[in-house]
C-alpha cells in the first residue's frame, strides 16, 4: 500500500451529504476484474450528461477543478456499498484525500487499505474549506498527518482525528495481512481451543 | 463447504465487567489476540464470497504466494451479475461472463466450492447462507457485500466488508477491528395490521437518519421484533446498514431454532441440542448497557413509501411528499430539493397519487418464501395493469422450488408478472433487469438510490405486499384497504 505523510493540492468542493458509493462509482462499471482504471468513471452519471458528455455543472466537470487531489464533501460520505471500487476510482482520478464531517464505516475503512486519507473535520471547518474552495480559484490546502492537521494559505489550522493505528498503517504504508500473519501462531491456538485439533 | 459446528470455547475466568450485551458476548469469544498498538484480532466463523468483489482480493493472495486459510469456512455463489432469465442464459455481457469465469478458475485454485449458476443451491448470497444453514447463532459473518447485516437476525455478528478485508480474511481467517459501540432500538407494543418488517426498518431509518447507527451494531428487541418471522427479522437486520449501522442483531430464540433444526449446515442430534443450550445463552444480560438507545412505538408505523434519493426519505401510504421549505438547515434543503427534481415529483403530491411503469419484488431484502407469499396473496385473483411491467425474482433456487411446490407462481403468472430466475436482478441492475431512464419503480430492495437500478430511474421502496398491490392499481395504494380474492 502507499505511504500517507503529508500532502498539498488543489481542492475540488461537493457540496452534497449522504454521497452514496453507488454515485462514486456506478454499478456498470464493478464487472472489471482489476484494481486500476476505474477513475475515468468516477462520479460517472453525476460527471456526464446521458451522452456521455462532461457535465458543466458537476464541479470535477469544470477546467478550475483539473488536477485536483483533495475532495471536500458534506456528511456521511461514502455511505450505501461495500464496493472497494469507490476508493480505487477516487484514487485512480488523482485523490489522495477526502474531507468532510462523517464517513460511512465500510468507506473509511476501504479508504484506509488504499492509502487514501479520511479527514474528518467539524462542520464549520468542513464549510469554510468548502466555500474557499467554491469562491478562491486555486484553492490548495494542506493535510498532514503526521501533526493530524489541515492548514491553508488563509490561516487555517484544523487538528483532526484519526486512530493510531490507522495513522501508522497510512504512515509506513504498512501491509495488514502480514501484520496479521505474523500472529499465526496465536490464530493457531485460537482455532485449536474452539474446534479442536486438526 | 462444510461448515464446522461451533464448539463452545473453553470458559475463560467469569468476567469482571458484569452483565454484557449479545454484541459483546460474541465479540470477546471472537477476539484472538490484542497485540499492543493495533486494533484486536477478531476470528471470523464464515466467510460469504460473491463474484463483483472478490477477484481482486485473490489476484492479491497470488501476488503473494498466499493460500486460503480455511476453505471449508468459505461459502461462495454467484449472484449480482446473473441473468435471471430462464436457466440464467444467456449471458450476453461479456464483462459479466469474464467476472463469473473468474471466480469459478478462482476457487478451483484456492480449493473452494461454489455454488455456480446451475447449482440447486445457487442464490443471493445472504439467501443462501440461512438457507443452507451455515448462518447460525453466535458465530461471525463477513462478506464483500453491505448487505451482510442480514445474518445478524440469528444472533450472529455479520457485517460488511472491502475487498482488501476479503483478501484479508481469505489469507488469515481474521480481521483487526475496532471495537464498535453498541445502540439498542427496543419497539414496543405489536406491528399494525398491514405493517411488516420492510415497514418497520422503513420506519426505524426515516427516524434516525441514513447515518444515524454509523459506528454502532444495532440490536432489535422488543415486543413487535419478537413478534417477527426469522424472514421478517433478515429484512429488518438486512437495512441495518442503510442507517449506517456496522451490524444489526436479533437475540436467538425458539423461532431461530425452529427455522434452524434440519438445514444442512445446522448441527445434528447430540451436536444439535449441545448447540441449542449454548444459543440459548446468546442474550443480553439484564442490565447491560448500550451506548445509545433506541425506543419506537410499533402503533407509530405504517406501511411506508420512500419518495426520494435515500432510505430515510419515508412517508406512510397515506401520506404525502414532503415539501423541501419545511426542512430544518439549508442544507437539508437542498438535498430534499435535489432528491424532489430527480424523482420528478411536486411537493404535496399524496403518494398514493404517484403512478408507476415498475414492479420489482426480489433482493436480499425481500425474496424469501414468506416475501413472496405475502405479494401472492395480495395479486391472487387480480390482473397487473396493462401499463406496470412487473418482477418477482426468488431470492434463492430454493426459494423458487418451494415458491413453485406451493403454486405461488402460477398465482403471479395468471396475474401478469414475469417469474424469474434467482438473482441480485433489478436491485442493482449489474445484470440485464434495468430500469430505463425516467422510469418508476415501486421495489421491495434496499436502495433508492440516484441510478440504483439503472440510470434516470426512480426507485420507490416498499414492502412486498405493497408492491404487489402497486403492480395491480399502477399507482401506490394503501395495503390496509385491499381486497383479498
Amino acid at each position: 500500500m502507499k505511504a500517507f505523510r503529508t500532502h498539498t493540492g488543489l481542492v475540488a468542493p461537493l457540496d452534497r451529504a449522504n454521497v452514496d458509493t453507488d454515485q462514486i462509482i456506478p454499478k456498470q462499471f464493478l464487472k472489471r476484474i482489476e484494481r486500476t482504471g476505474f477513475g475515468e468513471f468516477l462520479f460517472y452519471d453525476w460527471r456526464r450528461t446521458p451522452d456521455g458528455a462532461l457535465d458543466p455543472n458537476f464541479p470535477l466537470s469544470q477546467p478550475r477543478y483539473t488536477g485536483a487531489s483533495i475532495l471536500v464533501a458534506d456528511r456521511n460520505f461514502g455511505c450505501g456499498s461495500s464496493r472497494e471500487h469507490a476508493p480505487w476510482a477516487l484514487d485512480d482520478f488523482g485523490f489522495r484525500a477526502i474531507i468532510a464531517p462523517s464517513f460511512a464505516d465500510i468507506f473509511a475503512n476501504n479508504c484506509v487499505k488504499n492509502g487514501l486519507l479520511a479527514v474528518l473535520l467539524p462542520e464549520t471547518q468542513v464549510a469554510t474549506i468548502m466555500k474557499r474552495a467554491q469562491e478562491v480559484a486555486g484553492y490548495r490546502a494542506t493535510v498532514d498527518l503526521e501533526q493530524r492537521q489541515v492548514r491553508d494559505d488563509f490561516g487555517l489550522a484544523a487538528a483532526f482525528e484519526i486512530d493510531d493505528f490507522s495513522r501508522r498503517c497510512l504512515l509506513e504504508g504498512l501491509d495488514d495481512i502480514g501484520l496479521t500473519l505474523q500472529h499465526e501462531a496465536e490464530i493457531t491456538a485460537y482455532e485449536a481451543r474452539r474446534f479442536g485439533a486438526r | 463447504m462444510a461448515v464446522e459446528l461451533q464448539k463452545p470455547i473453553q470458559e475463560r475466568a467469569p468476567s469482571a465487567a458484569g452483565p454484557r450485551t449479545l454484541f459483546e458476548k460474541i465479540w470477546q469469544e471472537h477476539v484472538v489476540c490484542e497485540p499492543p498498538g493495533q486494533p484486536p484480532l477478531l476470528y471470523v466463523d464464515l466467510h460469504l464470497v460473491h463474484e463483483v468483489t472478490s477477484p481482486q482480493a485473490f489476484d492479491g493472495l497470488r501476488a503473494a504466494g498466499r493460500r486460503v486459510r480455511q476453505p471449508q469456512r468459505t461459502l461462495v455463489t454467484v449472484d449480482h451479475n446473473v441473468p435471471t432469465t430462464p436457466g440464467h442464459l444467456p449471458i450476453t455481457d461479456p464483462i459479466a461472463a469474464r467476472q463469473m469465469e473468474a471466480l469459478r478458475h478462482n476457487c478451483r485454485e484456492f480449493g473452494l466450492t461454489l455454488y455456480d449458476i446451475d447449482s440447486p443451491d445457487q442464490g443471493i448470497v445472504h439467501v443462501i447462507g440461512p438457507e443452507l444453514g451455515a448462518t447460525q447463532p453466535g458465530l461471525t459473518i463477513v462478506c464483500g457485500d453491505s448487505h451482510t447485516s442480514t445474518h445478524g437476525a440469528f444472533g450472529a455478528l455479520a457485517f460488511g466488508i472491502g475487498t482488501s478485508e476479503v483478501e484479508h480474511v481469505l489469507a488469515t481467517e481474521c480481521l483487526p477491528q475496532q471495537q464498535p459501540r453498541t445502540m439498542v432500538i427496543r419497539i414496543n407494543g405489536p406491528l399494525p395490521e398491514g405493517v411488516t418488517a420492510k415497514d418497520l426498518v422503513l420506519g426505524i431509518i426515516g427516524t434516525i437518519g441514513t447515518d444515524g447507527a454509523t459506528g454502532h451494531v444495532v440490536e432489535y428487541t422488543g415486543e413487535a421484533v419478537r413478534g417477527l418471522s426469522m424472514e421478517g427479522r433478515m429484512t429488518l437486520c438486512n437495512m441495518s446498514i442503510e442507517a449506517g449501522a456496522r451490524a444489526g442483531m436479533v437475540a436467538p430464540d425458539e423461532v431461530t431454532f425452529d427455522y434452524l433444526r434440519g438445514r444442512r449446515f445446522a448441527p445434528k442430534d447430540a451436536a444439535w441440542d449441545e448447540a441449542v443450550a449454548r444459543w440459548r445463552g446468546l442474550k443480553s444480560d439484564a442490565g447491560a448497557r448500550y451506548d445509545k438507545v433506541i425506543e419506537i412505538d410499533a402503533a407509530s408505523l405504517a406501511p411506508f413509501v420512500t419518495w426520494g434519493t435515500n432510505p430515510g426519505m419515508v412517508v406512510p401510504v397515506t401520506g404525502r411528499v414532503p415539501d423541501p421549505a419545511a426542512a430544518r438547515t439549508v442544507a437539508e434543503r437542498g438535498t430534499a430539493e435535489r432528491a424532489l427534481e430527480y424523482m420528478a415529483l411536486a411537493p404535496g403530491t399524496a403518494i398514493e397519487d404517484i403512478s408507476v411503469d415498475r414492479v420489482f419484488i426480489g433482493s436480499c431484502t425481500n425474496s424469501r418464501l414468506e416475501d413472496l407469499r405475502a405479494a401472492a396473496r395480495v395479486a391472487r385473483g387480480h390482473k397487473v395493469n396493462p401499463k406496470v411491467r412487473a418482477l418477482v425474482v426468488p431470492g434463492s433456487q430454493a426459494v423458487k422450488r418451494d415458491a413453485e411446490r406451493e403454486g405461488l407462481d402460477q398465482i403471479f403468472r395468471a396475474a401478469g408478472f414475469e417469474w424469474r430466475d434467482s438473482g441480485c436482478s433489478m436491485c442493482l441492475g449489474m445484470n440485464p433487469d434495468i430500469l430505463g431512464p425516467g422510469e418508476r419503480c415501486a421495489s421491495t430492495s434496499n436502495r433508492n438510490f440516484e441510478g440504483r437500478q439503472g440510470r434516470g430511474g426512480r426507485t420507490h421502496l416498499v414492502s412486498p405486499m405493497m408492491a404487489a398491490a402497486a403492480a395491480i392499481a399502477g399507482h401506490f395504494t394503501d395495503i390496509r384497504r385491499w381486497r383479498f380474492q
